[in-house]
């Protein structure tokens, strides 16, 4: 119902991009499930981290509000501080 | 202007899409790191420049010359970071990888 309004080249891009990044999202979460140790975890975690940070693009396009990239500048500071801060916990000894 | 836009959309979400696959089917836990951050960060980058030449305003291009410079900065730092708490906790190599250089820096 969304799509049809953005006009031609925009709206099967839009489609196919928010499919594509669904699918992405379902190999890192099914990663962080199965991965065997807890570092496998935190880079699957990094990358749902940079996935966010596409929809939210993507939605700022879709939606055409430039606010949200504000929100994206956001999402990339707080999921880098986050991995940094994993890092340096299992590294020094952690959950094992 | 708009078809660039559309082929921006497809180009980085496909990139995202790569850096996952990566994730699921590499066999070791440092190329998986390697796939994670290169391809995700470059898909994102080009998500990025589509919505800087979709809004085309003075402040849209600077926040996302912002988002750009500190992706850049900041994502091998994290891999960088998480590779060698990896590597000091003894998380072992993929065994047809060859041979392991830090440790033969490291011994001599």
């Amino acid at each position: 119902m969304y799509f049809e309004e953005l006009g031609m080249p925009l709206a099967p891009a839009s489609l196919i991009a928010s499919i594509l990044l669904v699918a992405a999202l379902a190999l890192a979460l099914l990663r962080i499930v199965k991965g065997p140790t807890p570092f496998d975890r935190v880079v699957a975690l990094d990358l749902i981290g940079g996935i966010c940070l596409c929809i939210i693009v993507l939605f700022a396009i879709h939606f055409d509000q430039q606010v949200l990239l504000d929100a994206a500048f956001v999402i990339a500071i707080v999921s880098f501080i986050g991995t940094v801060a994993f890092a340096r916990y299992l590294g020094k000894g952690g959950d094992q | 202007m708009s078809w660039i836009v559309a082929i921006l959309l497809v180009l980085g979400a496909f990139f995202a899409f790569v850096a996952a696959l990566g994730v699921i089917r590499f066999p070791d836990f440092y190329t998986r790191m390697h796939a994670a951050t290169k391809a995700g960060a470059f898909g994102a980058c080009l998500l990025l420049l589509g919505a800087a030449l979709h809004f085309g305003s003075t402040r849209a291009i600077i926040t996302v010359a912002l988002i750009i410079v500190f992706f850049y900065l900041t994502t091998p730092v994290a891999a960088q970071t998480i590779a060698q708490a990896a590597y000091r906790r003894g998380v072992t190599l993929w065994p047809k990888n060859g041979h392991d250089e830090l440790a033969e820096d490291e011994a001599e």
